[in-house]
């Protein structure tokens, strides 16, 4: 990206662009890796909650997909996870394998 | 009073802090303010002390925040914010304004209970229509884990290290959400992210009241905690079931506990999973620990006590 | 039609303010400006302004405050003195790196300690290189006139930075001098509607302020706050000019008095202007050629300016009411003089520091300088080029 110089930076460096920080993509932090296993999913949406980078999608109430563009594979949502009958519907596994 | 909201609810909102902010995985941070935003069905402002939050989440072109937003210092996030809401006034007054808005400031606790107190005191004592949110981490997280008067008795951080002579920090936490009630605000609360749906409920109560609010909401740390990355809601959670951290509220002066444990847990419990307090389990230091669980006692005594006095 | 009246400092610059009206005022009480922000508060009180005033709990606070209702959009006033501006040092660097035109009367008073509560420069000029505009006024018309004036330069849509106006603390705030006080209308009509470019509370575009900003970029805004002082003195010029239609008085970058055919001269601000000026025309009267210049847009300083109006000199005494203490000279005497360097042909330089703490500044003061001054010219000898004035040795 090309870096802006003095004449175009906004005065009192101002931020007008809400959200803009989505463009920033903090998936690539992650050195483990949250897998959704839908069969042990309850929907009980604890993941969604607790997920510190809105990582888990959400749509009409039903959970989704992860968001591994900005999933940083804190874990939390797989340590929260009561899973179905105890067996956990979120696992960690090591980024890359 | 309102019905308790579910997340199927709460996640058909749009979530007012974006992905994309640099706080470390697994902070507790983002999920508190997460939380505080989804909860509130007004449009609303926030503004932020300097700490975590403000500088992750808001660097350079990139913004976090999809509410207006503003950081000024570290100690003055309650005077800024007692700044914008009186413009508001002002200008609704004259008409240049219509909405109903609500005003948030987050600070840390370094930013809240030491060098922000004097600017939180001021504004909550003018009566400003603002919710004060402290994030309290329990150190300076964002210099790197020093001391600060929310640490913990005990706590290891890197201006009180455990040392061969000094076990961590030697003295108690302030009660800030005590002091922030003698100010004889409408409403004082400590919640959790561990229990959303006290902390959401909470919220809305809080920005419901005209008038200075504020919230002590516990926000944990794994860097500073010295813990796991993924341990931040349980962490939390033993912390109210330890009753380390007490859910309550003091509404116009009453108090009353929001959460009691079916079973107090011991505060081993709270402090064994974090890398501070692990000097503390050395064979020595048993009686600290006893001070420790001594000093929670009789504050969830005397918590307990000061709702007695309201319930009959 | 100009109304005269007789009030102080205080009152004449609160009267400003009530005239211009703004949205929102924080107050804090500190010796001597105290009365004009009690004066202010019983407009309030009364009725007689629209502002929201803000009882803040310190003076950080009230700058903290002026930052988040100015950046909310509207007019911000507060006012203060030494401690207090000292106080408010930190966020004085916000508020213009954020570009917020607040407007702020300064009331000279000296810096502890020790504790001293009378007029010196020492606030003021500890707050020189903060970013801020800065009108300095020798009476309690000029007081006046610079409030007003204050609005239209911070809130210029080239310029948006935050102005102080500088009055010196009780031999100015306390005395009772004769005022033209304009029409409310006039003043109204002067300063007009303010517009914040990136107002907090347009929910419709949800702005965020005060970012980090790492090295790839801090030194890009810093050099746009840079070339926005360049733009300043014109616009001052501007606004004097639209000053002089309603008022009849006339303003500029700094005001000369005898001084284009002078061969010895004395800068000093503010005051102590008044009682140099007569000994002046005493001196002139014995055919000696004395003059003057008394700086008034001190920040940004014009430098180009101020250094064509002194460069004639054969010798020119800079008197401050203030040091700079650990630096060679004093404030003014480092602008003068590097306003002054790029000319071959100048004058030699001296420094004097007079009145610190409120001691008096006298005629006879002015007159061992002047006379120093006509030595130096005729012998090109300088004795010492920085000394304490009116100081027991």
């Amino acid at each position: 990206m090309k870096l802006k110089n003095w004449k175009e930076v906004n005065p009192g460096s101002v931020i007008t662009e809400p959200g803009s920080s989505e463009k920033f993509k903090t998936g690539s932090w992650r050195s483990s890796k949250p897998i959704w296993i839908e069969e042990n999913c309850i929907q009980c949406l604890f993941c969604w909650i607790y997920c510190p980078d809105n990582a888990i999608k959400v749509k009409d109430g039903k959970r989704g997909e992860f968001d591994y563009e900005y999933c940083k594979g804190c874990g939390i949502c797989a340590l929260e996870c009561p899973g179905k009958k105890g067996n956990k519907a979120i696992i960690m596994v090591e980024e890359g394998k | 009073m309102a019905k308790p909201v579910t997340l199927k609810e709460l996640s058909k909102k749009e979530i007012l802090f974006a992905s994309g902010h640099r706080l470390c995985a697994g902070c507790g941070a983002p999920i508190i303010v997460k939380m505080v935003l989804l909860a509130s069905d007004y449009p609303l402002i926030a503004a932020n002390a300097t700490g975590c939050l403000e500088v992750s989440s808001c660097i350079s072109d990139y913004t976090a925040w999809k509410i207006p937003w503003i950081h000024n210092a570290f100690e003055n996030a309650a005077a800024t914010l007692s700044g914008v809401e009186t413009m508001y006034r002002s200008l609704k007054k004259q008409g240049k304004i219509d909405k109903d808005i609500k005003f948030i400031a987050f600070g840390g606790d370094g930013g809240t209970y030491d060098i922000g107190l004097q600017s939180l005191s001021g504004a909550m004592e003018r009566g400003h229509d603002m919710l004060y949110i402290c994030y309290d981490n329990g150190a300076y997280m964002n210099t790197g884990i020093q001391r600060s008067s929310a640490t913990p008795l005990g706590a290891d951080t890197t201006t009180r290290p455990a040392g061969s002579v000094v076990p961590g920090k030697t003295e108690q936490r302030k009660n800030l959400t005590k002091i922030m009630a003698a100010h004889n605000i409408p409403y004082a609360a400590q919640a959790s992210p561990s229990h959303w749906a006290d902390l959401v409920r909470k919220v809305r109560k809080a920005l419901d009241i005209p008038g200075p609010k504020f919230m002590n909401i516990i926000s944990p740390c794994n860097r500073g905690w010295r813990s796991r990355t993924d341990d931040a809601i349980m962490l939390s959670r033993l912390a109210v079931e330890t009753c380390y951290w007490p859910l309550y509220e003091i509404e116009n002066g009453v108090t009353k506990i929001t959460f009691k444990p079916r079973e107090k847990k011991p505060i081993i419990d709270f402090l064994k999973p974090q890398g501070r307090f692990k000097h503390l389990f050395k064979p020595d230091a048993e009686d600290f620990l006893k001070r420790i669980q001594d000093d929670i006692d009789k504050e969830w005594e005397r918590l307990q006590k000061e709702e007695a006095c309201f319930s009959s | 039609m100009a109304k005269i009246v007789a009030v102080t400092g205080n009152e004449a610059v609160a009267n400003a303010l009530r005239q211009v009206n703004p949205d929102v005022c924080a107050a804090y009480p500190i010796t001597p400006q105290t009365d004009m922000m009690q004066r202010f508060s019983g407009f309030v009180s009364d009725g007689k302004v629209k502002t929201e005033i803000i009882l803040v709990e310190s003076e950080h606070s009230s700058m903290s405050a002026c930052v988040g209702a100015s950046a909310a959009g509207g007019r911000v006033i507060t006012a203060t003195s030494s401690q207090g501006l000292a106080l408010m040092n930190e966020i004085l660097y916000i508020a213009s790196g954020t570009r917020l035109p607040i407007v702020m009367p300064v009331v000279n008073r000296a810096l502890s300690a020790p504790l001293n509560i009378h007029g010196d420069h020492s606030d003021a000029m500890g707050a020189r290189d903060s970013g801020w505009i800065q009108l300095w006024s020798e009476n309690a018309q000029e007081a006046y006139d610079n409030t007003i004036q204050a609005f239209r330069i911070a809130e210029h849509m080239d310029i948006r930075l935050p102005v102080m106006i500088c009055l010196d603390g009780f031999i100015i705030s306390h005395s009772i001098e004769r005022i033209e006080y304009l029409e409310d209308e006039q003043v109204q009509n002067f300063v007009g509607e303010f517009k914040q470019l990136y107002p907090l509370l347009d929910l419709a575009h949800p702005v965020s302020y005060g970012p980090l900003i790492l090295p790839d970029y801090y030194m890009e805004f810093r050099k746009a706050q840079a070339e926005v002082n360049t733009k300043v003195p014109e616009v001052v010029l501007d606004v004097a000019a639209d000053f002089e239609k309603i008022s009849g008085r006339k303003y500029g970058l700094f005001e000369t008095y005898r001084l284009e055919d002078a061969e010895i001269g004395i800068v000093i601000l503010n005051s102590a202007a008044g009682t140099t000026k007569d000994v002046i025309d005493e001196f002139r009267n014995k055919g000696i050629k004395a003059g003057l210049l008394k700086p008034r847009l001190y920040r940004p300083f014009p430098y180009v300016e101020t250094g064509e109006a002194l460069k004639h000199l054969k010798a020119l005494c800079v008197l401050d009411r203030a040091d700079s203490f650990g630096s060679s000279f004093s404030p003014v005497y480092m602008d003068i003089a590097s306003s002054l360097y790029p000319y071959n042909d100048k004058p030699i330089l001296i420094n004097k520091i007079y009145g610190l703490g409120g001691r008096d500044y006298l005629p006879e003061h002015a007159e061992i300088v002047l006379n120093e001054l006509i030595d130096i010219a005729e012998t090109g000898n300088v004795k010492s080029y920085k000394e304490y004035i009116g100081v027991r040795e």
